[in-house]
């Protein structure tokens, strides 16, 4: 297995400072806060201009031109709103003002002008979460949590018993009305049970991510840079 | 006797105590070597299908040719050793079974790299044509909204596509109009806005079926998702890429990462025990 590096220049860039970064295990040094400075500052600049041109520029700047500079949907419905054929773009100048007005925040006296546009992002996100968590997660979920116990198939019905089990004892260990004694106490200590292998089965998945990481880096050396495929 | 095992005890307790001043670069040094080592001499360890890969590639097996897919890769480059592959061979498995598809980015450092991941697979089918076949419209903000948004038209999120292309006039995004066009989601995702989202905004919305394919450390979230039938299918981390790949006959760089994952776990496994074998020796020396 003979090593055949790239002569790729943005590969070398791109091992040198994963080399970088993986010093940090060894101690905290130069190189490594220049490859952390460096990606900061890079991922800074990308993202900006990355949502001004998929973003800004093809969701509002170019609506609003058409919009204002007399083209409507198509040649036949010129104007500023078509709310009959879906063309609701003039009205994005509201979303415009509003995004302008959270750099008011700049400016002390104007500072407050930023609340309105606050207020409209966590209203409109609060109705979208809470809608989508009553769909998806509660009804769906206890719907979900309502199993047969008798199928007729041991294996099934032993996990069944398994699921209910666990999920009655976890809930009850939630229940903090009443002192964990008695049948209460019994029954919460073995939902410990059940929520302790779920943080261990937790456990375990992170820890596959985290030496995956460590794998994908490896790759790239091996593979892109050393060419040791 | 009892002195002696008491003796024994005492000098567990000191080992204990001298295992916890080992510098943890160490550690470091072991974990690299036991993930380098597999990498450069492959041992082949077995792989099993579980059932929720299972489900996920038959899912992706039973779509009809010609049906239209939408495939979000919602995540950035610190998810490329997982998600990367299953994005690879769930995009190759939908061209060769002549499927449209739709690719959407919510991760702002993702939209490049699915870029290139799809560019790096369509070459493999020289009669897939981008804008005909399949489509990239890149990223959006906007997480939710942009899920609800799509529902009243794809294109209405999209206005142009990741090459600047205006997405209305695509052949293929002609017959794209909301969820109502797609046979099938497949939701790829590192975290926040995600798989949990699409479940939330669209599956349970929409009623569109569903797979997952995710980073491991996320994967037991969606656990209670496939077992209420909400995801059809689930891939779990590398592991889960892996067994997709095994279940497709391939054999990519998930594959080739399962053995330096397998020794990666002994050793944590180990490194757990060793832990606890020295919080005994400090309790027993009170320190």
């Amino acid at each position: 297995m003979t090593p055949h590096p790239t002569g790729d220049l943005g590969i070398w860039v791109a091992a040198l400072l994963t080399l970088f970064i993986l010093s940090f295990i060894y101690k905290d040094n130069p190189l490594y806060k220049f490859a952390e400075h460096l990606f900061v500052g890079v991922s800074a600049g990308y993202y900006i201009i990355l949502n001004f041109w998929t973003v800004i520029v093809p969701n509002l700047w170019e609506p609003l031109k058409l919009a204002f500079t007399g083209h409507g949907v198509n040649a036949g419905r010129e104007g500023l709103f078509a709310a009959e054929l879906g063309d609701y773009r003039a009205w994005l100048i509201f979303p415009a003002v509003l995004g302008l007005l959270l750099f008011s925040r700049f400016f002390g006296k104007l500072s407050w002008l930023s609340r309105w546009s606050l207020a409209i992002i966590i209203g409109v996100y609060a109705g979208i979460k809470t809608t989508g968590f009553a769909q998806g997660d509660f009804v769906a979920q206890v719907q979900a949590s309502l199993v047969p116990l008798w199928t007729g198939h041991p294996l099934n019905d032993l996990n069944a018993l398994i699921f209910v089990v666990g999920l009655i004892t976890s809930l009850l260990f939630f229940f903090y009305s009443r002192e964990h004694k008695g049948a209460l106490g019994v029954s919460s200590k073995v939902g410990v049970y059940f929520l302790m292998v779920g943080f261990g089965a937790g456990y375990g998945y992170t820890v596959m991510s985290r030496i995956s990481l460590l794998i994908g880096r490896f790759q790239f050396l091996l593979d892109s840079w050393l060419g040791m495929r | 006797m009892p002195n002696a095992a008491k003796g024994v005890r005492e000098r567990l307790a000191g080992l204990a105590l001298r295992m916890g001043t080992l510098d943890r670069r160490w550690i470091f040094l072991v974990m690299g070597l036991l993930v380098l080592y597999p990498l450069l001499f492959p041992l082949a360890l077995p792989l099993q299908i579980t059932p929720p890969v299972r489900g996920f590639a038959d899912a992706m097996d039973q779509l009809k040719p010609g049906s239209t897919v939408l495939m979000s890769c919602d995540y950035d480059p610190g998810a490329i050793p997982e998600l990367v592959p299953m994005t690879r061979t769930a995009f190759r498995q939908l061209l060769s079974q002549d499927c449209k598809v739709v690719v959407t980015v919510l991760w702002n450092g993702g939209p490049g790299l699915v870029d290139s991941v799809l560019r790096e697979v369509a070459r493999e089918f020289p009669d897939k044509h981008y804008g005909v076949d399949y489509v990239n419209l890149g990223y959006k903000a906007g997480n939710e909204a942009v899920m609800v948004l799509m529902g009243q038209g794809v294109a209405n999120a999209f206005p142009r596509d990741y090459r600047g292309n205006n997405t209305r006039g695509l052949p293929m995004m002609r017959e794209v109009g909301d969820y109502s066009t797609f046979a099938l989601l497949v939701s790829v995702s590192a975290g926040y806005p995600g798989t949990k989202e699409w479940v939330q905004q669209v599956q349970a919305r929409f009623h569109l079926p569903m797979v997952a394919g995710v980073t491991a450390v996320s994967a037991p979230e969606y656990y209670p998702y496939l077992q209420s039938g909400q995801l059809r299918g689930l891939l779990g981390g590398m592991a889960g890429a892996a067994e997709y790949e095994k279940a497709r006959g391939e054999s990519g760089t998930a594959t080739r990462g399962m053995d330096a994952q397998s020794l990666g776990h002994i050793f944590v496994a180990l490194c757990i025990l060793g832990g606890n074998f020295v919080q005994w020796g400090r309790r027993r020396r009170g320190a």
